[in-house]
């Protein structure tokens, strides 16, 4: 049976769409299918991150509307074998999804044997944000360690155990997990940053992953090749670590301990 | 950062004044917005189940229990408001 994943924020600019290309390819490495599905219509990103943006001919929009069919519209990644994705229109405007047409379009992706539907949710909380969490089963919340980011998440937990199908349906709530982005070790604790215990006793979900502050992540959307791919970096290693506790292993946080600086270094460095 | 501050074990950084500002705030917006359609999420099972035990001994339709919560200074009132039928004429 396919899930549904939805990675969403409230606030824009955490990481979602990073986040969404680097664990569908996590899934996808693993073996499963995976489809992953740019719900920011007029403002699609998920393609140039994932390295598509010459490939797209068709969208999702274009499914919806029933003027392309899926085949036609999913892009096949080159890298790795059983992803797809399935990009954001550009030019219509947020209207064009609707909850049926969302809702065929998944069943679709079901039928065709996807064994992960990974949904990219846009910034906010309108129409966009709450159709890509709307048929979740579980639920991604990318947060920053900052105050506007954590309110955000907060009130995106709130919507999701309020206005999914599942809680509209009073089924089984959306399984949800805390993906912390752009954490800083050293700064965390200098105490100049909420750091991860301060940010699971506030949003008290359980936590999937802590992805470090890296350069990586900038070389990686540089290149549109999802970090997860490069597997020297530290950002790759920790989104690597958050699939395998999605998928239901044990892995121990790395990355969450600031490197010991040199005297000479941390006089001169910084 | 000064080469002085540096010297000088850092001083109590701002993360603690975010939490503490958070936890108030977010404290503040789960009471209005979570839980909708006001009030914690057992409202409808304490409705439900009120309903059940009034009806042992009144008959009363569905929509004869309500139940509403409001929050005030410090203190939160169970409303509690049962429509009971009209008298029987006949008597008994």
């Amino acid at each position: 049976m396919a899930k549904i994943l939805v990675v969403t924020s409230g606030k824009g600019g955490v990481g979602k769409t990073t986040t969404s290309a680097a664990i569908s390819t996590g899934l996808a490495l693993r073996g499963h299918k995976v489809a992953v599905i740019d719900f920011d219509v007029g403002l699609r990103n998920l393609d140039l991150i994932m390295g598509v943006e010459r490939r797209v001919v068709y969208d999702f929009v274009n499914v919806v509307q029933g003027e392309a069919n899926l085949n036609q519209a999913l892009i096949r990644d080159k890298r790795v074998e059983s992803l797809y994705i399935l990009p954001a229109s550009q030019t219509r405007d947020k209207d064009a999804l609707s909850e049926e047409g969302v809702k065929r379009v998944l069943d679709e992706l079901k039928a065709d044997g996807f064994d992960y539907i990974v949904c990219d949710s846009p910034a906010g909380i309108e129409k966009g944000a709450q159709l890509a969490m709307y048929f979740a089963d579980e639920a991604i919340v990318v947060s920053n360690p900052e105050v506007s980011s954590v309110r955000d998440s907060d009130r995106m937990l709130g919507i999701l155990a309020s206005k999914s199908h599942r809680a509209q349906n009073n089924e089984t709530p959306i399984r949800e997990h805390l993906l912390i982005t752009r954490y800083s070790p050293g700064r965390a604790d200098a105490g100049e940053m909420l750091n991860i215990d301060d940010m699971l006793e506030i949003l008290s979900i359980p936590l999937l992953g802590v992805i470090p502050e890296s350069p990586a992540v900038l070389q990686a959307s540089n290149a549109g090749t999802p970090v997860i791919l490069d597997k020297e970096s530290d950002a790759g290693q920790a989104y690597d670590d958050a699939v395998a506790r999605l998928l239901g292993e044990e892995r121990p946080l790395r990355f969450i301990t600031a490197e010991k600086k040199g005297l000479l270094a941390r006089l001169f460095g910084k | 950062m000064g080469f002085i501050d540096f010297f000088r074990s850092s001083k109590k950084g701002s993360a603690s004044l975010a939490k503490e500002r958070l936890q108030i705030i977010i404290a503040h917006e789960r009471t209005q917005t979570r839980g909708e359609p006001s009030g914690p999420d057992y409202l409808p099972m304490l409705e439900k189940d009120l309903l059940e035990v009034i009806r042992r001994y009144v008959p009363v339709g569905e929509e004869a229990v309500k139940v509403r919560v409001e929050r005030e200074e410090g203190m939160e009132v169970l409303e509690l408001n049962i429509t009971l039928p009209e008298p029987p004429t006949s008597g008994r």
